[in-house]
């Protein structure tokens, strides 16, 4: 019994609303970067990269905005967009990539972090006999959907980064 | 982060504490388990060679787990930083322990992307208070937690 005597589950709609606030915050972080590549690399932007960030920011926003529906049936308040742009942009500034091959691969670190956060998530909700304030099922096929979209994501980087 | 990890963080921070082997009843206490438990899981970490066990001594890293454990203890202090410095969470000890099972390596680093972390992390890390001992909690965002 030791698998569970630490706890590995989600025993309340607080921590659920938590966990959804941390996807929310790496969706903005996502979101943030690319946007910030976007303009930092405008002078000499190749069509290719520049439409696989502004689609990976487009992607981002709209996850966010599903998340948010989520914690919003949990009650809980979502985390500004602003300030997480803010605080990415003060830390990000120093450690830019400077060239292609350096955004691509941090959009690709991007894609596979948010891949696992929302696969670690739902096998934790999976796992879990808590009742929820939202729907189960919508919660994990919500989940699922963005999940399946992260996947959809890592192969697009990767496919670009390997045709180059 | 998995259940072997969460034991070698703590199994490190009792060692340090206790400035020698960590009792298996210290261990369980600080995770809240029945030293039983303790004892089936720091045998896998002994079959892992990540930990040593002496009878009446207590449990002891090798030099493959306490590299494993602080990096754990590293993805630790991420976790409690971001919850009090980024999410404004006041109950950040309690929280970053309830999560820390759920939150990945990878997940904690690209969250470290966004917050302040000291150069000395994880030796900063204060047993007595469960924090770092760096962390800042009185310049809290103005966001109120909910």
């Amino acid at each position: 019994m030791v698998e569970v005597s630490v706890s590995q589950r989600i025993t309340s709609d607080d921590q659920l609303a938590r966990l959804l606030q941390i996807g929310i915050v790496l969706e903005e972080v996502v979101e943030a970067r690319a946007h910030h590549h976007y303009e930092s690399l405008d002078a000499e932007l190749d069509e290719e990269v520049e439409t696989l960030l502004s689609d990976a920011a487009e992607e981002s926003a709209e996850h966010r905005a599903r998340l948010e529906g989520l914690i919003e049936g949990l009650g809980v308040d979502s985390v500004p967009f602003d300030e997480i742009e803010s605080l990415v942009d003060a830390r990000y500034g120093r450690t830019q990539p400077d060239d292609f091959d350096g955004v691509l691969y941090d959009q690709l670190c991007n894609e596979e972090t948010a891949y696992k956060f929302y696969d670690d998530l739902i096998e934790a909700i999976e796992g879990a006999d808590a009742e929820f304030s939202v729907d189960r099922d919508e919660l994990l096929d919500t989940l699922e959907a963005i999940r399946e979209e992260e996947a959809e994501g890592v192969s697009e980087v990767t496919e670009v980064m390997e045709r180059r | 982060m998995n259940t072997a990890d969460q034991y070698l963080k703590t199994i490190y921070v009792v060692q340090k504490q206790e400035d020698g082997p960590a009792s298996t009843g210290s261990i369980a206490d600080a995770l809240g388990v029945s030293p039983a438990s303790a004892n089936e899981m720091i045998g896998k970490l002994e079959e892992r060679g990540l930990a040593e066990h002496e009878k009446y001594k207590g449990v002891r890293l090798t030099d493959d787990g306490i590299v494993k454990a602080r990096d754990a203890l590293q993805t630790y202090c991420i976790i409690e930083r971001f919850l009090a410095n980024v999410l404004a969470v006041e109950e950040f000890r309690e929280e970053a322990h309830e999560l820390e099972a759920v939150i990945d390596d990878t997940v904690a680093e690209r969250l470290d992307t966004i917050i302040d972390r000291q150069p000395e992390c994880p030796d900063c890390f204060d047993p007595e208070t469960d924090a770092c001992a760096c962390l800042e909690v009185a310049a809290v965002p103005a966001e109120p937690e909910r």
